[in-house]
């Protein structure tokens, strides 16, 4: 009983258990192992994509109850053509050992797709899920500002 | 895999120096060569252990991990700095497991002196530990210490390679070296012919490199001293940086492992007909102690490792966290079995005593990424790839735990999400090892859930410590700590070399004894929270106190202490419900002085502030270094809030974030770094992290009135998280 995905505009036919976690066929079946296993009880945000834009936490997301086409850390920019996002990362040098920062990054792009020019108070609400054991929250709070300026003057 | 990944997979294979494109041994200023690991494929010269050139130029090997404190990245500075390359075309690998690699400071870590007072016969010592150091082989990254074991060695290698490609130009133009210089990686001549270091390679690797090749003086640095690009941000951004648990290979078997919950304890044996009856299940395997699931994804492996029954024996430890406690403290009857600064009596120091007990819990590490690795066995071949610390142990004790020789086993070596001394230890590699190995031939990657990461890590110990002191007209006369807690050294060292070293456990009390404080009858020492009670009790401000003490003996000690007193604003008046503390530590070479500022607010007790001033010797980068003093100060903080791991019936009772938390976007305060330059090399990596929770104790006393004498601070304090 195959279950259809789309994954960073390709469409993928899976036959999986529709019970297997989004995470799990993502980095095992599929090979994309940008999206990170932290928890695997939605409790540390590593595992964090974009469904429909909005940002869902892979690890309990049955694949068959995936809603929209999927964008992960892969999808959402390559080294060659980096997102605003992952420029501004760059730009603030925010990654230490950087396992959480696909998370971060993705729920970074579901705030901004939501609240284009957040506060301080804004970011604390929408990252405060995504657990970082470097403690890199303060340049990723700067990254955010300086993503929403750029993305703002398009 | 890339080029480069083959080379290394190809390094165990060598027996003889004699390989492709020739290679030339760096020789140490004291005589003894450093053989060359890397086996350069066609096309390929690799000048010496730390850097390889090809037709598309040069790519640094750094010996040491990249767990995100940045060392990849200053390590590469240090070779391009000397031999004149454009950053921007630097590429950095991780070398293969060799003795080459060793890590000359991590072992005088381990050695019974105030290390901010090293005299010459110390230095002598050191330099023997060095020896004993590259004799272990111990290519570790830990201990604050790759800039110190490499600021020098990585500016030779790249000195040295330098000045071999410069005479092979001189050679080929017929002109004499004097006249020509290097910039970008190439080799330029007076009329403008650029010969770049690809080509010169192969000829340069022929001559032989210079014993002692001078280095240029800090004044002259391009690269060092800067805030550099890291070399791993644009992988790390893009999900393409490979860390052990991404490693993919041709037809991979995925696996996780439980392992007896009571640490050490038996598995009397165990049931898993479920487990084998789930399809896509390939194997289960009895490790003695435990069990490993073998299917063909990761999330099947643990819901079919969830079925498996096993009957697991009792732990070989007292099993609930009372009984820990009250094991710790009878130490206290014992003799003591480390007095490492006695420097009078306290009988003898007159004035009022006060005294205090601290008790601080078990810590997890809590890496973000959870123990794995991979393994391969093919005939007497085995691959093992993950993220470690120590990748000459893991070679060691997978071969051992095989029956292979040490030349058998290749290590590949990837970014480590995470590892804070976790990733020292070797259990998670030789777990793979053993699943590969029942599996002839076929990648095995074994994962382990949070819990099992959780439950099956090597705990910070608790201690207690049990502290007296002496004021008498303003001054403090005497102070004793006593420290009770199973060791640190010993336990590692019995894991890594079989047995324990005699002496005492520097590394236990490390930020303790070797403290620049000149107290008349100083015993062992500890206490930068007691330290607050005994200014309290001497009517003195803590600043004032600490320098008092620290003056005299140190420096640059002093300096950071009013550093970070004039950023902070210390002695200035806050507001209503607003209060600051303030710490230090000499830990890993480099003096750290820290004040937190807290605030009371309706929800709790936030921590608004963080100062931290440092002084490392030289800032080689500091945007890395301000990097690395935020996130040790955030991880200091996050242990004293809420860190704790407690043990009921021999099993953790946290397996995961909720139950051990840390410091998220909405509860991290600001940090404010600032690096002080007195000369020399320190340690960065962890040096923000012991100041952090003192100072923070010492702030809440002087919010609430009341000491915080046992971690974690969660239990007496009301914190807004």
């Amino acid at each position: 009983m195959a279950v259809t995905l789309t994954v960073n505009g390709a469409e993928h036919a899976l036959d999986l258990p529709r019970e297997m976690p989004l995470l799990w066929a993502l980095r095992d079946a599929l090979g994309l192992t940008g999206t990170k296993f932290g928890c695997g009880i939605a409790a540390c945000g590593a595992c964090t994509v974009l469904v429909e834009g909005q940002a869902a936490r892979a690890c309990v997301l049955a694949i068959g109850d995936v809603w929209g086409p999927v964008t992960t850390i892969e999808g959402l920019g390559r080294p060659e053509a980096l997102a605003p996002l992952q420029r501004a990362w760059i730009a603030h040098q925010v990654a230490q050992c950087g396992y959480c920062q696909p998370g971060q990054i993705l729920q970074a792009a579901s705030l901004l797709a939501e609240t284009p020019a957040p506060t301080d108070a804004d970011i604390d609400a929408a990252m405060s899920g995504n657990l970082c054991r470097c403690g890199t929250y303060g340049r990723i709070r700067a990254a955010i500002h300086t993503a929403a300026r750029e993305m703002a003057e398009g | 895999m890339s080029r480069l990944g083959r080379m290394t997979r190809r390094t165990f294979l060598v027996t003889s120096a004699a390989v492709a494109g020739g290679v030339a041994f760096l020789v140490r200023k004291d005589g003894q060569p450093v053989p060359n690991p890397l086996e350069p494929g066609p096309g390929e010269t690799a000048l010496n252990p730390w850097l390889v050139i090809d037709g598309a130029g040069v790519t640094i090997v750094t010996p040491r991990a990249e767990m995100g404190q940045g060392t990849q990245t200053t390590l590469a500075a240090l070779v391009a700095e000397e031999l004149d390359l454009a950053w921007e075309d630097v590429r950095v690998m991780h070398g293969p497991a060799s003795a080459s690699y060793y890590n000359g400071a991590l072992l005088a870590l381990g050695m019974p002196w105030k290390e901010y007072a090293a005299s010459r016969w110390q230095e002598a010592a050191v330099g023997s530990t060095d020896v004993v150091a590259r004799l272990l082989g111990l290519q570790v990254t830990g201990g604050s210490t790759a800039m110190v074991d490499g600021f020098e060695k990585m500016r030779r290698a790249g000195a040295a390679a330098r000045i071999v490609l410069v005479q092979a130009a001189a050679a080929r133009l017929g002109l004499a070296a004097e006249r020509l210089r290097t910039e970008a990686g190439a080799v330029i001549a007076p009329d403008g012919t650029r010969l770049t270091y690809s080509d010169l390679a192969e000829a340069a690797a022929g001559i032989p490199p210079p014993e002692d090749p001078p280095l240029r003086p800090a004044s002259g640095w391009k690269l060092l001293g800067r805030a550099l690009p890291r070399t791993d941000m644009l992988a790390k951004v893009t999900g393409t940086a490979e860390f052990g648990i991404d490693v993919r290979l041709p037809c991979m078997l995925f696996a996780t492992v439980r392992m007896n919950p009571r640490l050490g304890g038996p598995m009397h044996g165990f049931d898993a007909g479920a487990a084998r009856a789930m399809p896509g299940v390939v194997e289960v395997l009895d490790l003695g102690t435990g069990f490993a699931v073998v299917a063909t994804n990761t999330w099947l492996a643990f819901r079919a490792a969830d079925t498996v029954r096993a009957d697991w024996g009792a732990a070989p430890y007292p099993a609930d966290s009372p009984a820990q406690m009250q094991a710790i403290a009878a130490a206290f009857e014992d003799h003591p079995n480390a007095t490492l600064r006695d420097d009078g009596d306290m009988a003898d120091s007159t004035g009022n005593e006060i005294s205090a007990e601290y008790a601080v819990p078990y810590l997890a590490h809590a890496c973000m990424e959870p123990m794995n690795a991979a393994a391969r066995l093919d005939g007497e071949r085995l691959d093992v790839w993950c993220g470690t610390q120590a990748p000459m142990l893991v070679r060691d004790h997978c071969a051992a735990a095989l029956g292979l020789k040490g030349a058998d086993v290749a290590v590949h070596t990837t970014f480590l999400g995470g590892g804070f001394g976790r990733r020292g230890e070797t259990d998670f590699a030789v777990i793979a090892a053993r699943v590969a190995a029942a599996l002839p031939g076929r990648a095995v990657q074994v994962t382990w859930t949070r819990e099992e990461d959780m439950r099956h890590d090597f705990y910070r110990p608790a201690a207690l410590a049990r502290l007296r002191g002496r004021v008498a007209g303003g001054r403090v006369t005497g102070l004793e700590a006593r420290i009770a807690a199973p060791s640190i050294t010993r336990q590692m060292m019995r894991r890594i070399a079989g047995f324990a070293p005699p002496g005492p456990d520097k590394t236990l009390l490390e930020g303790a004894f070797d403290q620049p404080y000149a107290i008349p009858n100083f015993r062992v020492a500890f206490i930068e929270c007691f330290l607050d009670e005994l200014a309290q009790a001497a009517g003195r401000d803590p600043l004032e106190l600490r320098l008092e003490l620290v003056r005299p003996e140190h420096a640059p000690s002093a300096a950071v202490l009013e550093a970070v007193a004039e950023m902070s604003g210390w002695g200035t008046p806050l507001p209503e419900g607003r209060a600051r503390g303030i710490a230090f530590c000499h830990s890993f070479g480099t003096p750290t002085a820290e004040v937190v500022e807290l605030v009371q607010t309706d929800a709790g007790i936030r921590i608004a502030r963080v100062f931290v001033a440092c002084d490392p010797g030289t800032a080689l980068d500091p945007g890395i270094l301000e990097a690395q003093m935020t996130s040790g100060a955030l991880f200091g903080l996050s242990a004293a809030v809420m860190g704790e791991i407690t043990f009921a019936g021999g099993i953790a009772g946290q397996g995961n974030f909720p139950d051990y938390d840390a410091l998220r976007m909405n509860t991290a305060p600001q940090v404010a770094v600032n690096i002080l330059q007195s000369g020399g090399i320190g340690g960065a990596g962890e040096v923000a992290t012991p100041p952090a929770a003192p100072a923070l104790a010492n702030a809440l006393f002087a919010l609430t009135g009341r000491r915080a004498r046992r971690l974690p601070l969660v239990h007496d304090f009301a914190f807004a998280l």
